[in-house]
């Protein structure tokens, strides 16, 4: 299946999974909601924080530009991993949640209009919805959602109806955070632009879990998430094409992100990124993240998404010989996620008695309140998968649903 | 008058069934038979006024006063071991007077080990729950 895949040494680089939960080791199934950290990773912020820290950018000291190195040497590995087309185009956020509020805030209020059409799929993330439906509420465009089959994959018959609607943008998620379906970024991409419409790409569930190539893709705007790819939390990146940042109004005012100030004569803006870094950035986060990024690439996205390929296929097989489990999400293209329901019972019942047997998986709507609406559920058990999962893990969630399933029947 | 010693004795009497139990299946395993004998909620008694949001469980919970003063819960969920909590709550509570329930420190499910249950962030919609039976509390309590 993965014979050259050492599971165990990459499980050694991640000390969170020697503990114990409730007398049970960890079985960790929520990589989805949050990955946990390589050693590198620790290190890497640990070394920051005990040599190098100081402010970046403004000091003439040593300290100040060997952290304006390490945090610019960041932005270089995103950059060059994500294949933008330069580091201008990477500015650091809090998270993928961040980014799209600063698209909406920014791009959104100056390019938006009473007149204007927002298409986003009914697979996304509240994140990826509720910033939109601030703006709306604000400047009154209209948001119409882009239908899904049941398996869980964009219908293209209603996508292409909707882009007969002139949208002035397209949201959608490269990866859904629910049901695991791999969305094809690259042709919705260019559908849309065919119709004239720009691109927002939620990839908080992707860039754990596959190459991601934003040029190929050809996306106008791309968010992603450190902590889901095994890097720290309360740091992440917004990719913008270069033209489209150039032109974008400032979003947070502050230090960093000025040319000149003055109460005399009009403040000037710098230039991207630093535009849209105002104050001073998660810089240990950002550093760490490039850390956790060459982790990512030591092992070998390929080979991650070939492993975790393979423990969703057998997580699939084996959670269907489950008596009245159904799997939400069950488009050909998956990655890491496995969404399901046992008949009569109530997710959290499920996850309640899943946490006594140590196993960690998240239940509830996963923040994709419409989509559950549209499945009339209240909700899923969610098992998700990172590089550190294995095919034990599987067989440990699936005895322990089989004894809750008969305490709970 | 408030009686605390009655709410004192019924928290102490599901500690003592509590304490019988040797693991954490078997605690569960009795929240859960707790859960489905309680009398579900009527249908029309689901209502949004008596619906208290948690994240991920709903939990219906409605309140009388009875002849004697003293008020009478009742209350549903929709996952099971929430149902079970939920009973539990009642079988304290109910039946008190209103003062009492607005005063009462309920310790009975640290002491049983399933506080984490209470905390908020479980999302049960249990720790709301507590909320709006001592909020049922002291309106009735003032109203008398």
């Amino acid at each position: 299946m993965d014979g050259n895949y050492d599971v165990a040494a990459i499980r050694r680089e991640f000390p969170i999974l020697e503990r114990k939960v409730n007398g049970f080791p960890l079985v960790y199934l929520d990589s989805a909601a949050s990955a946990q950290k390589p050693r590198t990773v620790i290190e890497t912020q640990r070394e920051y924080l005990s040599h190098f820290h100081s402010n970046i950018h403004r000091g003439v000291h040593t300290l100040a530009t060997q952290a304006t190195e390490a945090f610019e040497g960041a932005r270089e590995t995103i950059k060059a991993h994500f294949n933008a087309a330069e580091n201008a185009e990477i500015i650091f956020t809090a998270g993928a949640t961040d980014g799209i509020n600063l698209v909406a805030g920014t791009w959104g209020r100056a390019n938006l209009t009473a007149s204007s059409t927002v298409l986003m799929t009914r697979l996304e993330h509240h994140s990826n919805i509720v910033p939109w439906q601030i703006l709306a509420s604000e400047i009154g465009f209209k948001i119409e959602v882009i239908e899904i089959f049941p398996e869980g994959t964009i219908d293209l018959e209603d996508y292409n109806a909707k882009l007969a609607l002139a949208p002035s943008l397209v949201c959608f998620s490269h990866v859904s955070n629910t049901l695991g379906t791999i969305n094809d970024a690259k042709q919705l991409t260019s559908l849309a632009h065919d119709a004239g419409a720009m691109v927002m790409v939620d990839g908080a569930q992707a860039a754990p879990h596959m190459n991601v190539d934003l040029q190929d893709i050809n996306c106008d705007f791309y968010v992603a998430s450190g902590h889901k790819m095994y890097g720290p939390t309360g740091i992440g990146f917004l990719y913008g094409k270069r033209a489209l940042l150039d032109a974008m109004p400032p979003w947070r005012g502050g230090g960093e992100m000025i040319s000149s100030v003055s109460f005399d004569v009009p403040t000037t803006f710098n230039v991207p990124p630093y535009k849209f870094e105002a104050g001073t950035p998660h810089i240990s986060g950002a550093i760490a993240l490039g850390a956790a990024i060459k982790w990512m690439e030591s092992v070998g996205l390929d080979n991650i998404a070939a492993h975790e390929l393979a423990l969703t296929k057998y997580a699939h097989e084996k959670l269907l010989q489950i008596e009245g489990l159904r799997i939400y999400g069950t488009a050909e293209h998956k990655a890491g996620v496995v969404s399901f329901l046992v008949e009569g019972i109530h997710p959290s019942d499920l996850g309640t008695l899943l946490d006594q047997l140590g196993i960690a998986v998240r239940t509830g709507h996963h923040c994709t309140e419409p989509l559950m609406d549209w499945y009339k559920i209240p909700g899923t058990v969610r098992a998700s998968f990172g590089a550190y999962n294995t095919f034990d893990d599987v067989d440990a969630l699936v005895a322990a649903l089989e004894r809750a399933i008969k305490m709970l029947k | 008058m408030g009686n605390m010693k009655l709410l004192e004795a019924r928290q102490n009497e599901i500690i003592e069934e509590f304490s019988m139990f040797g693991d954490w299946m078997e605690k569960y395993e009795h929240i859960i038979e707790m859960g489905k004998e309680l009398n579900p909620l009527a249908e029309s008694d689901k209502t949004e006024d008596n619906l208290i949001r948690g994240c991920q469980s709903r939990v219906w919970l409605s309140a009388q006063k009875d002849e004697e003063g003293d008020v009478v819960f009742s209350a549903d969920s929709d996952a099971i071991i929430t149902k079970g909590l939920v009973a539990l709550m009642v079988r304290v509570l109910s039946g008190a007077k209103p003062e009492d329930i607005a005063n009462v420190d309920l310790h009975f499910l640290a002491d049983i080990g399933l506080n984490t249950h209470l905390s908020p962030t479980r999302s049960n919609g249990l720790a709301s729950m507590v909320k709006q039976m001592k909020m049922y509390g002291l309106v009735f309590s003032a109203r008398s």
